[in-house]
């Protein structure tokens, strides 16, 4: 029973651990030919993240130097570099001091809490919305939904979101504007990246539904004798969830890129906000820890994905 | 919609429009109109500053306001369209290119030229686009050139996997195994075979990636680290006049709605539901 369920599981982990891979040496190669394409020299810069823009002299200068082969010829710095990385040696944020690994422990909660509230927000909108058109299409729910995932998907996350402060914070006054603290501060940058991810899935779960229930066995189930709840229930949903769930992996893109600017829109002391704060501050050891933990989040996203339409949908478990 | 699109693939000629995208066509002409006829029209400077008439409401002079700087609405606006699209069409052009030959090539030829292709664009694939644009923007901060080569590098992926399966299905068909039975060379089997299959396709792709271009550029430069001011940029238009929003709702909406109207009339012209 077990072997029926777990077959071809592995090698679709093992495709998604290359992925991961490749992310942290994309970050990796990235960041390093950041450090090496940065103004000024390098040492004197972390020497004075390191111990303040007073006490740096070409002692200290040195020293930094010595300790981070600055001097090195650019191939072995590189493997040393990845070598760091490798060992989740990320180093310290040039702004903070503080270590990198504890700043994003500590971002890498708040932007969760924000992705998964939104992605619950978007599927408890989305796709029951578009369940119920595309048992009708053409009716005057699909229409009036499709006009509006339209018009959603041709607003960016920080125009909607900007909207969205406008009346509900600016105008209405019910919800906060921005930051970080109540559960309410929740409310605007979710709903603002719930809205774009339901506005897809709302249109995928529907063209799925349209097409079960235009399928050959969805009448079969009706015909003989199933009423229009159970037939749902028994043929409808399970079929039409997986290019929803399926979708999801694609819309996880949107999501990770909406978390960088919705964060930096609504101040969330997430790690997209963390990730635009590095780039303008010219952070290196922080551009690459963010960037790493965002991509290895994309990738751990789409993993559960994969998963889940495993268990979903047993064509593919035999293909 | 449906019978637009095969009529369309059957066709070599001028594509059959739908009456959506002939809306996306109509909207992106006003744009485009609008974009260039501005600095003939008006004595319109994006980047002059006359601080004693700042954040005024449209009038007869300014038709759109004035910003923060006192800077023309109109001008800025007109500038900032010109320099969307344009960029657009530069990364457009850039990915699709290579990314429908390679595509082709990797769909016809298979083997390791397939195997080396598809782990290419999988490298690229493998982080989120908009996080690639970043990390090399912040590589070149303002640089309009590191956003144009990250955008580019992010778009060619889609071209290549869609081209490459199409292909794939099409080298094996009947009507190309004849041609190629009668000896055409394969600059006749592209240009006769598989271009008229695969260009609606291309065509449906290069519409939806002029969106996303645009949207990429305006997100970098709304959390400010895109293109620098005073360049007339939407995304920094909208974070620069936020602060100003209640003296002046109309100018903060402004570049709103441009960069909503210009997303929409690109996604309505690629036609099909976009998914």
């Amino acid at each position: 029973m077990t072997s029926r369920w777990t077959q071809g599981l592995g090698r679709l982990l093992l495709s998604r651990l290359f992925q991961a891979g490749l992310v942290a040496w994309l970050v990796g190669t990235l960041t390093f030919i950041l450090t090496r394409s940065l103004p000024g020299d390098m040492a004197y810069r972390i020497a004075a993240g390191r111990y303040g823009y007073d006490m740096v002299d070409g002692a200290a200068a040195e020293a930094v130097r010595a300790e981070l082969a600055l001097d090195q010829p650019a191939a072995g710095a590189y493997f040393s570099w990845l070598w760091d990385l490798l060992q989740l040696d990320l180093g310290r944020s040039l702004v903070s001091g503080n270590p990198v690994i504890q700043e994003l422990s500590h971002q890498l909660g708040h932007s969760l809490s924000l992705a998964i509230i939104a992605v619950l927000l978007s599927l408890l909108i989305g796709p029951p919305l578009g369940l119920v058109a595309g048992l009708k299409p053409g009716g005057m729910l699909d229409r009036s939904s499709e006009v509006a995932a339209n018009v959603l998907r041709a607003l960016p996350p920080f125009a909607v979101g900007l909207l969205l402060i406008m009346l509900f914070a600016v105008t209405l006054g019910w919800l906060p504007v921005a930051g970080h603290g109540s559960a309410l501060h929740n409310v605007l940058p979710a709903l603002t990246l719930a809205l774009g991810l339901a506005a897809v899935s709302s249109r995928v779960a529907r063209n799925a539904m349209a097409d079960v229930s235009h399928s050959a066995y969805y009448a079969f189930s009706r015909t003989k004798g199933l009423n229009e709840r159970q037939s749902f229930m028994r043929h409808g949903l399970r079929n039409a969830a997986v290019p929803v769930v399926a979708y999801l992996g694609v819309q996880f893109v949107y999501l990770i890129e909406g978390v960088v600017v919705v964060e930096t829109l609504f101040a969330w002391p997430g790690i997209g906000h963390a990730l635009v704060h590095a780039i303008v501050a010219r952070d290196v050891p922080m551009i690459q820890g963010t960037a790493l933990v965002m991509g290895l989040l994309f990738v751990m996203l789409n993993t559960a994905v994969d998963i889940a339409c495993h268990f979903l949908d047993p064509r593919r478990r035999h293909a | 919609m449906t019978a637009a699109t095969t009529r369309l693939s059957s066709r070599f000629s001028l594509p059959q429009l739908s009456s959506r995208q002939q809306l996306g066509a109509f909207l992106l002409a006003l744009l485009l109109a609008f974009a260039w006829l501005v600095p003939w029209l008006f004595d319109a400077d994006p980047a002059r500053q006359q601080l004693t008439r700042i954040l005024q409401a449209p009038s007869l002079a300014e038709p759109f306001g004035t910003d923060h700087l006192g800077r023309s609405m109109l001008a800025r606006l007109a500038a900032a369209i010109r320099l969307s699209l344009g960029m657009a069409l530069l990364s457009v052009a850039t990915a699709a290119i290579p990314g429908v030959l390679l595509g082709v090539v990797a769909g016809w030829r298979g083997g390791w030229s397939d195997r080396l292709l598809g782990s290419l664009a999988d490298a690229c694939l493998a982080l989120p686009g908009l996080l690639l644009v970043l990390l090399l923007v912040a590589i070149a901060p303002g640089n309009f050139w590191a956003l144009y080569v990250g955008i580019s590098l992010v778009l060619w992926i889609e071209y290549f996997r869609v081209v490459r399966a199409r292909t794939q299905a099409l080298v094996t068909s009947p009507q190309i195994e004849a041609s190629r039975l009668l000896g055409f060379g394969p600059t006749m089997l592209f240009r006769r075979h598989l271009w008229p299959e695969l260009a609606p396709q291309v065509f449906t792709l290069a519409a939806f990636g002029a969106a996303s271009a645009i949207l990429a550029m305006a997100a970098l430069g709304f959390v400010s680290v895109g293109l620098r001011p005073p360049t007339a940029e939407l995304g920094l238009m909208m974070i620069e006049l936020l602060p100003y929003y209640h003296e002046a709702p109309w100018a903060m909406a402004q570049p709103i709605i441009v960069l909503f109207v210009v997303v929409m009339s690109l996604n309505l012209l690629a036609g099909k539901d976009p998914r």
